[in-house]
């Protein structure tokens, strides 16, 4: 048959070699074409074999797999029947692979250019000055600042976006036919995702490149994307062209993706504002605090921040990587000591270092930790994990701890026999709500919940998001809810504070901060959230014109 | 780092290869002997049973007679249950004291880490063997003098290891929030740090047993550990060294019997790594 496909992978199957020898099918039947300049996605929840198909297209399987069956042709060639040294030749020249994180890509120790034209090199398809003037040309296809010069960089000296898009640079420079990106901008905040974005768009585009995308975000790959091939547990769900996929899903899971897609809400949530006593006094009070890292305290974390919650409400604190929010949930729980200014609770002034505080100072705040998979001991059972708070601020006796832990796993809508189980034996959803769980054992007034739902796959995130809400509505608890995701946050929180640098550049009621005017960075962030439909990408980067110099 | 289980011996036992089970074959007769050395010995090891050094085997004397015409046999006996005896007492205390100074360290970070590092540090540098001759010929030899010299030198390195162990565990999340909770360092260390450290640990004790087996054993036959008319592995490859003159093995029966505990352990702590996916840090 003679077409103009450049990647055709039929009936692909691939298991995973079980300890006992047996094969445990990870992703099965998968079916696709992609034509020459078209990019397709992949996309579906952690564990929905999209990384694994992905690869599998190079002809590689990650240790312990096996592909099973299934044909993978390559502009007639069929990758599965080559030898390791041969499908070693195409991987670089004609197929490339751009990973999730360039940081971890890249060697700390070698200038960029080095780096970006090592594979035709070492090739033998280019020479070293052929090779360097090709690269430039695509630094500058990129938008890359300076593109004459930026190879002589290293790493270290480049921002994460810029990275990212060398990456690129390094998987373009030998033009693949196939160019293989797999969540290259999960790990980017919003403002550096747009560039990132609009850069691989327009080099897709220019290049005539085919490419697949991996991602587990709708509103990101609606951008981008052709095609859009829904995944669910390596089965294919819904294959489609993304118009389809995007307004009209046929599948009842592609339904609940978009539904849970990390947009902003259409309306403003209607959170009722609390009853005006509680306004009156609030729970607690971070007073002009001002925090610092380093010996001699040089680098300012936190710049004279000053917020209020009251019982029962949320305030919800976004900000960009090194915003500082991190940092200022640590200070109210204790765990870092401001410069100055100072964090009260009730009215009680608390001391900045935990060992100071009182037990019940304690008890009363409560932090809830982004990765569940760290947070809770790996050794330790459920009941361990929450019957220890139990013991330790409220003294209770064996039999008391067991009942209360029943009661608590029921609270976050766990089976109360899974107190026996090991965090691992958990899914990623389970652990965060026994995190969670572990935080309401000492029956506190806050939680700092910090990036909570950030490593969750998007459905089970809002699930979390909605048993926060019914917890808060039971136990009157008030939550500092830190977040980098402006979606996230807006449907959570009775007031959000938008913090850039250290410093707090806007606080107030959640629907006054959603609504225009904006304050400059708070318009930014909200506008460089991506929404869903095909031509976001394109109004956005026309409207903020030449370059998209307001993120930088 | 998936490392011991609770189910873990269970799983660990069905992993066994070979080679594993011969060692543990080993270890397990090596200790029996050593518990029962006063059971099973056809004679105390300080009766003279005869005139004759180094007498072939026969006459109700198994391996035949040492230097003094005592009954090798038995001797290798109470040898055995001497040496292990002291090279246990000496890991055992060496990880009590190294691995909670090398979690405290590791915890507290900061100047409290400095100084307890740099002094270890400090005691590192001089040569093992040479600290333990100068002490115990000071002090004297006893048992005490020397388990507890020997301890010490050996906690040094242990330290290194649970602090390097501590260090990658004090980072993650759950340390924070038992700090945050709260709880004390000792707690802390206790509950939260010490079972996550236990698999690397484990293989650690092996390998420092089998470091302490052969200490005692070189300070013995040095002559300044384990003090006759006591038998003592290292002691009696000491004693009955001419013996090789006149055609007897005599002492190579204790040294044969070192090397196969100590080889066995190693051996064994080599697969145990191996099956658990465990991995000792390096001494930094």
């Amino acid at each position: 048959m003679v077409d103009s496909t450049i990647l055709r992978v039929s009936d692909l199957n691939v298991a995973a070699r079980a300890p006992d020898g047996s094969m445990l099918p990870i992703v099965s039947d998968i079916s696709f074409a992609i034509e020459p300049g078209k990019v397709l996605a992949l996309i579906g929840e952690s564990g929905s074999g999209k990384t694994t198909i992905s690869l599998a297209a190079m002809g590689y399987a990650r240790p312990g797999c096996v592909i099973t069956g299934g044909i993978v042709d390559l502009a007639g060639t069929d990758i599965l029947s080559l030898d390791f040294p041969a499908r070693r030749k195409l991987r670089g020249s004609d197929i490339a692979y751009v990973a999730q994180s360039a940081a971890a890509s890249f060697n700390a120790a070698l200038r960029l250019d080095l780096q970006v034209t090592e594979t035709p090199i070492i090739k033998g398809l280019m020479s070293a000055a052929e090779a360097h003037d090709k690269a430039v040309s695509l630094y500058r296809q990129l938008d890359l600042p300076d593109p004459e010069t930026i190879g002589q960089r290293y790493p270290h000296q480049v921002s994460g976006g810029q990275l990212q898009r060398l990456m690129a640079a390094m998987a373009m420079i030998c033009d693949p036919k196939l160019l293989i990106l797999d969540e290259p901008t999960t790990a980017l905040d919003v403002t550096t995702q747009i560039e990132v974005l609009h850069a691989f768009k327009k080099l897709i585009r220019e290049r005539g490149t085919s490419a697949i995308y991996v991602s587990h975000d709708l509103a990101v790959v609606a951008q981008i994307a052709d095609h859009i091939l829904v995944l669910k547990d390596g089965r294919m769900v819904e294959y489609a062209d993304v118009e389809q996929i995007v307004h009209a899903p046929r599948e009842a899971y592609t339904r609940e993706l978009l539904a849970a897609a990390h947009i902003l809400p259409k309306s403003i949530p209607a959170k009722k504002p609390a009853p005006l006593s509680a306004r009156q006094h609030p729970l607690l009070k971070v007073d002009k605090v001002t925090a610092a890292f380093g010996r001699n305290a040089e680098f300012i974390a936190l710049k004279d921040v000053s917020l209020e919650l009251a019982e029962a409400r949320t305030l919800g604190v976004i900000g960009e990587s090194g915003s500082g929010k991190t940092t200022l949930g640590r200070v109210i729980c204790g765990l870092k000591a401001p410069l100055r200014g100072q964090v009260t609770l009730d009215g009680q002034v608390l001391a900045p270092e935990i060992q100071q505080r009182d037990r019940d100072q304690l008890r009363s705040i409560q932090f809830a930790f982004q990765m569940a998979e760290t947070a809770l001991n790996p050794r330790h059972t459920v009941g361990k994990i929450l019957g220890r708070p139990l013991q330790f601020y409220f003294n209770l006796s064996g039999a008391e701890t067991a009942r209360r832990v029943g009661e608590l796993l029921e609270l976050v809508e766990m089976p109360a026999s899974y107190a026996r189980r090991l965090p691992r034996e958990l899914s990623g959803g389970q652990r965060q709500r026994v995190n969670l769980a572990r935080a309401l054992a000492a029956e506190p007034r806050v939680v700092i919940c910090d990036e909570i739902t950030s490593a969750l796959d998007t459905i089970v995130a809002q699930a979390i998001l909605q048993l926060l809400d019914d917890l808060q509505q039971r136990l009157k608890v008030a939550y500092v809810f830190i977040s980098h995701d402006i979606s996230t946050v807006a449907q959570i929180s009775h007031d959000i504070a938008v913090m850039r640098n250290g410093a707090i550049v806007a606080n107030g009621p959640t629907a006054d901060i959603l609504k225009p005017p904006h304050h400059e960075y708070t318009e930014l962030l909200l506008s460089s959230v991506p929404e869903m439909r095909t031509d976001w990408l394109d109004d956005v980067t026309r409207s903020r014109g030449n370059g998209l110099k307001v993120a930088q | 780092m998936s490392t011991a289980e609770p189910t873990g011996l269970r799983r660990l036992a069905s992993e066994l290869t070979p080679t594993a089970i011969v060692c543990l074959a080993v270890i397990a007769l090596a200790a029996f002997i050593a518990i029962f050395a006063p059971v099973i010995a056809p004679y105390d090891e300080g009766t003279i049973l005869t005139n004759e050094s180094f007498a072939s085997p026969g006459n109700g004397m198994l391996l035949g007679s040492d230097y003094l015409g005592r009954d090798i046999a038995s001797r290798l006996g109470f040898g055995i249950r001497t040496t292990l005896s002291v090279a246990l007492s000496i890991s055992v205390i060496a990880f009590l004291i190294g691995s909670a100074l090398g979690f405290f360290a590791a915890i507290m970070g900061g100047w409290t880490d400095t100084l307890v590092s740099r002094t270890i540090d400090a005691l590192i540098s001089f040569p093992a063997i040479m600290i333990a001759l100068i002490v115990v010929s000071s002090l004297g030899s006893s048992f005490l003098v020397l388990i507890v010299t020997v301890a010490i030198i050996d906690s040094t390195r242990v330290f290194r290891v649970a602090r390097a162990l501590g260090m990658d565990i004090v980072v993650q999340d759950y340390i924070e929030a038992a700090r945050v909770r709260g709880e004390g360092i000792w707690w802390i260390i206790w509950h939260e740090l010490l079972p996550n450290a236990l698999g690397p640990l484990a293989a650690e004790f092996g390998i420092r047993f089998t470091y302490a087996i052969l200490f005692v054993s070189a300070l013995s036959f040095l002559g300044l550990g384990v003090q006759p008319p006591h038998s003592d592995l290292g002691l009696m490859v000491k004693e009955n060294m001419q013996g090789l003159l006149y055609g007897s093995f005599s002492p190579l029966y204790p040294a044969l019997a070192i090397a196969m505990v100590t080889v066995s352990t190693n051996i064994l702590v080599d697969w145990y790594l191996k099956s658990t996916g465990a991995s000792l840090p390096e001494e930094l």
